[in-house]
């Protein structure tokens, strides 16, 4: 369909609710509820975990200038701080690729731009924690 | 007729009738737009004589019948009820004949504007299609099982109380043409839809609660809302409206959990 035809000499905007063949399903699911619950959730088990991650790594002990190989290395020895950065890499990237999947919702405006963002950071997402986990779990002090 | 009140009341009234001729100069800055003669709309400026006390409206009506007969905007009542003259005015949302000249600093140009998010259709007449769509599904209406009573649905005092806030709505649109993720995607239910659900959700007459809130669970429902209370702020009725769609969201979740 044209953007201009005789009858309609203003732009042809599609309404936005009418039924086409591109309106996409009723989903039918939880899974929005779920994300926006898991924001409220894990937003308050990081305020715990980044303030308490910072106030370790940039104020106790000499501040900043301490964080070395061996600090980190004598750090990851103990499962609690292993667990500790564990779930603080998964929890802040998962509430940061929902919110960014939410910017992209309320911000792309074309379906493909929007898709393509979404790609894109699910992309980023799922490398960042894969790698975390994967130097978490296999973290060798002895390395050379 | 000479006692105390009725003398303070026309004392009262002449003070009312001194300022009455008091007009000013009124400059109205109106967004036009005629398919007609241009893809693009422009501003244009009308200058009018106006009373401080008057209506927006009143202003629009002025021009429309003094100067520029092709004017074009929505109004049936003309008196805050049925909701057809929401436009973007000085930027806000509001209904043209609610809104006082004295009000919006006349001192200024006045900008008046289609209200957004909703295709404009001629100068402040928008296509309200996708909006009442909206409406529709949500199913604005009581849904009842078995046999109808043989006299009224009884319901107390408390339980019209819970969801007495909605039944004020007039579907204007001010809100849900407010609100930024309406803007940016028509899919989104809108502020209005949800407040309307809201009406029938917390009814204790109603038995399509469940159905409605399935519906408002969608992936365009009540969890695109971002909270950032321009509906509230738009609602020419003082509906809570914010507080409305947070109540529909616990409603969400206490029902899952």
């Amino acid at each position: 369909m044209s953007l201009y035809d005789v009858d309609n000499p203003a732009p042809v905007i599609e309404a936005p609710r009418k039924r086409t063949g591109k309106t996409p399903k009723t989903t039918r699911t939880n899974f929005e509820l779920y994300g926006w619950l898991f924001m409220r959730l894990s937003g308050i088990v990081l305020v715990v975990l980044v303030l308490g991650h910072l106030l370790i790594q940039l104020m106790l002990d000499g501040g900043v200038s301490k964080i070395g190989f061996a600090f980190v290395a004598g750090r990851w020895a103990s499962p609690f701080w292993q667990a500790w950065d564990l779930i603080m890499l998964w929890l802040a990237m998962l509430h940061g690729a929902n919110g960014l999947r939410t910017v992209i919702n309320d911000y792309a405006q074309r379906d493909n731009t929007r898709f393509w963002l979404k790609m894109l950071l699910y992309t980023a997402t799922v490398f960042t924690v894969l790698l975390g986990t994967l130097v978490i779990f296999t973290f060798d002090p002895n390395i050379r | 007729m000479s006692s105390p009140t009725l003398e303070k009341h026309s004392a009262a009234l002449d003070a009312a009738e001194n300022t009455a001729s008091e007009n000013i100069t009124v400059t109205f800055r109106i967004r036009r737009f005629n398919p007609e003669v241009s893809e693009e709309a422009t501003w244009q400026d009308f200058q009018l004589e106006l009373d401080p006390k008057e209506r927006v409206l009143d202003g629009l009506h002025k021009i429309k019948w003094d100067q520029d007969g092709t004017l074009t905007f929505r109004r049936s009542c003309a008196h805050g009820i049925c909701g057809s003259d929401a436009m973007r005015i000085n930027g806000k949302n509001r209904l043209a004949c609610k809104t006082l000249i004295k009000d919006i600093n006349p001192e200024k140009p006045i900008t008046v504007e289609a209200i957004k998010g909703l295709t404009v259709l001629k100068d402040l007449v928008v296509d309200m299609e996708p909006f009442f769509q909206a409406y529709r599904d949500v199913m604005p209406f009581l849904v009842t099982k078995g046999n109808e009573p043989t006299r009224e649905r009884r319901q107390s005092a408390e339980d019209r109380e819970r969801f007495d806030d909605t039944t004020k709505c007039i579907l204007c649109a001010a809100c849900t043409s407010s609100c930024p993720v309406f803007w940016n995607d028509g899919q989104y239910f809108g502020p209005a839809a949800i407040v309307n659900a809201h009406r029938f959700i917390f009814d204790s007459r109603d038995e399509a609660g469940e159905q409605r809130l399935e519906i408002l669970n969608d992936k365009d429902g009540v969890w695109r809302c971002r909270t950032t209370f321009n509906c509230t702020d738009a609602c020419p009725r003082g509906i809570e409206v914010t507080k409305a769609i947070q109540e529909v969201k616990r409603a969400l979740i206490t029902r899952r959990f």
